[in-house]
């Protein structure tokens, strides 16, 4: 096994192998720690520590730091209220978390020498089936039986809606998918492309400036996509929230 | 793809299961309450600020009001007073000179009388006088003496026939 999974170390690809600290294992679970797990931890402890000094003075004029908190908690309850309602106040903190750990993940990554825990697909498929469930439990929750008319849009002929329907179940289980690869397409396309312009400035010595010089405009970009995407993650998860709280189709 | 390797997946997993509870937790339970706390706390202060600058523009609507009627009262206090007083002294100067006017009026008739009784005493003597001369051109002419009393019926009966 060990043996087909060498990348070499000049690869585009090296970068996105995790590696384990050794075999690790609870309730027969592979727990093995990894750079994953590493960075993982990294990233919410940063959250926790950078939101919870900041507001520790509690000053009534919010210094710079603080603004910075105020900010990124009002942008989320914003999110949060505009897309999902008054309802949607229970889930703020799991809309606040989703949004700060993917947001933290992607910035960490563009560290050199770092690891982007959201280049992985188990990371980004994990999260999206948590929104998932969560979403299809609370509409089962709130309106029962009743929730499957969601399939169901309405003003639609009869003869229609044996098409329709499969569709939209179809459309529905695609969610966690789409919603998932889209980050986890992202964030590995935008490293790799980073590394490979990386490996044009070994190779092409002199003129190795231009991809240099295009390095540094990509990464300004990634930084952008990497916010983006943390927000695209999170305004999904809004709006798959209302769907469920508010039976409307 | 390193992506790919399912080996990597489970304990992937188990960490972001783990780790992502926890952070809920710490999050939902005390990190977000905290920042909450600290956005009502101004909230409520600049809310509380909004009602007492209201209050205080209240208090000075009402103390500018209170000031302006006082000023008015003040003034019509002034006017009346004036009114008053000015009623008073024209009252006065009527009086004065109606006071005046009567007794120049006195004045004049009392004159008039003493003018009236000097012509009667005037006009008396001036009988008498011409009595007494008639008298004593009679005397004179005639060697008649007259008495008083026919001279000074002669005296009246000819001042009466137009003398």
């Amino acid at each position: 096994m060990a043996a087909e999974r060498q990348i070499g170390h000049d690869s585009p690809m090296h970068q996105f192998v995790i590696g384990r600290f050794g075999e690790f294992h609870v309730f027969g679970l592979d727990a093995s720690l990894s750079k994953a797990a590493v960075f993982m931890f990294a990233a919410m402890a940063v959250v926790v520590l950078f939101l919870t000094l900041t507001v520790r003075g509690r000053a009534l004029v919010p210094g710079r730091w603080q603004a910075v908190t105020e900010l990124w908690y009002v942008f989320i309850a914003d999110m949060v209220k505009e897309t999902v309602g008054g309802e949607g106040r229970r889930y703020f903190p799991f809309v606040f978390s989703l949004f700060s750990f993917i947001a933290l993940c992607n910035l960490i990554g563009m560290l050199p020498y770092s690891y982007t825990v959201t280049s992985h697909i188990a990371v980004t498929g994990i999260l999206a089936l948590m929104v998932f469930l969560l979403v299809t439990v609370i509409g089962f929750q709130r309106h029962g039986a009743h929730f499957l008319s969601f399939f169901v849009p309405k003003g639609v002929p009869a003869p229609l809606l044996l098409l329709v329907v499969p569709i939209e179940v179809l459309s529905y289980f695609m969610r966690p998918i789409s919603h998932s690869v889209r980050l986890f397409a992202n964030m590995t396309a935008g490293h790799t492309m980073l590394k490979v312009f990386g490996l044009f400035v070994v190779q092409m010595g002199v003129f190795g400036i231009l991809p240099l010089a295009l390095i540094v405009a990509l990464t300004g970009l990634e930084v952008v996509i990497a916010l983006l995407q943390a927000y695209v993650f999170t305004i999904l998860t809004c709006l798959y929230l209302n769907d469920a709280i508010h039976l409307e189709h | 793809m390193p992506q790919f390797w399912l080996e990597d997946f489970i304990p992937q997993l188990f960490w972001l299961v783990v780790a992502f509870a926890l952070f809920y937790l710490l999050l939902s339970r005390v990190t977000l309450p905290r920042i909450a706390e600290v956005l009502e706390a101004r909230q409520s202060r600049i809310a509380s600020d909004l009602d007492k600058a209201e209050r205080l523009q209240a208090e000075a609507r009402e103390a500018l009001a209170s000031y302006e009627a006082t000023l008015a009262e003040a003034r019509n206090t002034a006017q009346t007073l004036l009114a008053e007083r000015l009623a008073g002294v024209t009252a006065e100067a009527d009086r004065k000179q109606a006071a005046l006017a009567e007794r120049l009026q006195k004045e004049a008739t009392a004159a008039a009388e003493r003018i009236a009784g000097s012509r009667e005493r005037a006009l008396a003597d001036m009988s008498h006088v011409a009595a007494e001369l008639a008298q004593s051109a009679v005397e004179r002419l005639i060697g008649v003496r007259l008495g008083v009393a026919e001279a000074r019926a002669a005296v009246a009966q000819g001042g009466g026939g137009g003398g």
